[in-house]
């Protein structure tokens, strides 16, 4: 059985309000993914669409996608694990691929989430969660994962200074990133000040400062099995490696609250199928929802020992010029979270780092690149390993 | 047309707002209804669920027991909320938290008189029915 590649990557600019419907939005990344490849659509095997649902009032958008962007006849599928949409959506496409039943498929993410409002779409995400035993509490994100920043904190004695510290990095790389929505610097000043919004608390310990913030967007990954792949492409990627894992929804159902299992277990998989270690990963893209998630992605994948994240982000071995760069596009801190465009965003950016084509943000020679990508609260996780 | 059977939505009481209202283990609000805070356990393995589940996915049974939550549980987090969703404004400030029985654990609310210096990830506290202003139920940890 063949290797199989990515061979096209492509996203939308991520914004605060997108001026255009979902099937416009899904064409800009689609685009992007396209010319990229130097493919037409009758190249595309199938489509994989990816998004998280109740953000807009298309039932069933693959049908209308697979239309709108020249994919008919093609058969058409739809991957929803919340935030990991897309990186659900490039495992499976890999198994169509790795499986002989498709050459080549498209892998299209999309969120619009500025057709709600910021309370009503924390309300969905809330109920992300536990709808019949957590929802009724009164949830969403910020409050969940900032259950996971109290108990981690009070386990490792990380402070809110440390947390801060991965926003700063974050404002750093995200003025370079033309695709992010938030591109202004961010300082330990605006944490310090409680008069700045950065500092104001959203669900105790987190402040602002420490979580992402809406936006819409999308991504497209190509991905081909290897005869296409040489045929098409001068620099394909390889997917090395790709790990999955659930954990229960309700937190009543979880032993860890200073790591996510699923992003542990995902790892594993990912790397054991890959043949590598943690050691061997030369720049990865981690699902930095919050400032926590980033911290505990550090050691959940293995880049740090359990309560150890601090000393990498301290030393500034996550920058681009560190042992392990993290993020260097901005994150999700600075490019918005259009939920199921994020993990395909993610992917674009370790493909172009793979390539040497990430300009400003390049990291030096990287051979292998990783994808941690969470959906809901360390609900579903998954990682994905790609190598030259 | 005979009449209408009438639905056993008992569930739609449970919490601030309810997204659910039919479910086997209505009789829960029956158990809140009279103070007691109930996990289910199911009679063919022993396994205490909390939440109370109808089914035990280990035995694929539906033998179960209602089973009280009794003495206290150990603080595992806890967060304070100063936003809310959509249908919940009017509770702020309020923090939702987990406490560990070492059988289950159990994800709730801080009792709302529990002031926030005096909370620690650690403290035991217990399990206690509480009646919403909007008539609505719910459970909150209480120090003891
Ligand atoms: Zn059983």
């Amino acid at each position: 059985m063949g290797k199989v590649a990515i061979i096209g990557v492509g996203q939308s600019t991520f914004v605060r309000q997108y001026p255009g419907s979902i099937r416009e939005l899904a064409f800009d990344g689609f685009k992007e993914a396209m010319q990229d490849a130097q493919i037409t659509a009758k190249d595309i095997g199938a489509s994989v669409i990816c998004s998280a649902p109740e953000y807009d009032k298309q039932r069933s958008p693959a049908g209308v996608f697979a239309e709108y962007l020249g994919l008919n006849p093609q058969p058409t599928f739809y991957v929803e694990t919340l935030c990991s949409s897309s990186s659900m959506g490039l495992r499976l496409a890999y198994s169509l691929v790795k499986s002989g039943l498709h050459d080549s498929v498209a892998v299209i993410g999309f969120q619009k989430m500025s057709e709600i409002s910021s309370a009503e779409s924390q309300e969905r995400m809330g109920r992300g969660g536990d709808i019949q035993w957590e929802s009724p509490f009164g949830t969403m994100m910020p409050a969940y994962y900032a259950m996971y920043a109290r108990a981690y904190m009070e386990k490792y004695g990380t402070t809110p200074e440390d947390l801060a510290l991965i926003r700063v990095k974050a404002g750093t790389y995200g003025q370079l990133n033309e695709k992010a929505a938030y591109r202004k610097a961010i300082t330990m000043e605006m944490f310090s000040d409680p008069e700045n919004r950065m500092a104001s608390p959203v669900a105790s310990p987190l402040r602002t400062g420490d979580c992402c913030a809406n936006a819409d967007g999308s991504s497209c990954i190509i991905v081909a099995n290897e005869e296409k792949a040489k045929a098409f492409c001068k620099k394909p990627v390889w997917i090395m490696g790709t790990g999955a894992a659930t954990t229960a929804v309700n937190l009543a159902g979880r032993d860890l609250f200073s790591g996510l299992t699923v992003a542990e277990q995902a790892a594993d998989e990912a790397y054991k199928m890959a043949g590598i270690t943690a050691k061997d990963v030369d720049v990865a893209e981690v699902h930095d929802c919050f400032t926590i998630a980033e911290m505990m992605a550090y050691e959940n994948l293995g880049f740090a020992k359990p309560g150890e994240g601090k000393d990498l982000i301290q030393g500034k071995e996550t920058y681009k010029e560190g042992s392990i760069p993290v993020n260097v596009d901005g994150g999700l801190l600075s490019k918005g979270h259009p939920i199921g465009a994020t993990g395909g965003s993610q992917i674009r950016t370790v493909v172009l780092q793979l390539r040497g084509e990430a300009g400003d943000i390049q990291v030096k020679d990287p051979a292998i690149g990783l994808v941690h990508n969470i959906g809901g609260v360390g609900l579903y996780g998954n990682v994905t390993i790609l190598g030259r | 047309m005979g009449k209408k059977k009438q639905a056993d939505d008992r569930f739609k009481k449970f919490g601030t707002v309810s997204f659910t209202s039919i479910t086997k283990i209505n009789d829960f609000i029956q158990y809140m209804e009279d103070g007691k805070v109930m996990a289910t356990k199911c009679k063919d393995c022993g396994l205490i669920f909390f939440p109370p589940r109808a089914d035990c996915c280990q035995c694929l049974t539906s033998n179960m027991d209602w089973a009280e939550v009794s003495g206290t549980g150990k603080l595992v987090t806890y967060s304070k909320l100063e936003y809310a969703p959509v249908g919940f404004g009017d509770d702020l400030p309020y923090s939702i938290a987990v406490l560990d029985y070492g059988d289950y654990k159990i994800f709730g609310r801080i009792a709302s008189d529990v002031p926030d210096e005096e909370v620690r990830v650690g403290m035991e506290m217990k399990t206690i029915v509480n009646k919403l202003p909007n008539e609505q139920l719910n459970y909150v940890f209480q120090k003891v």
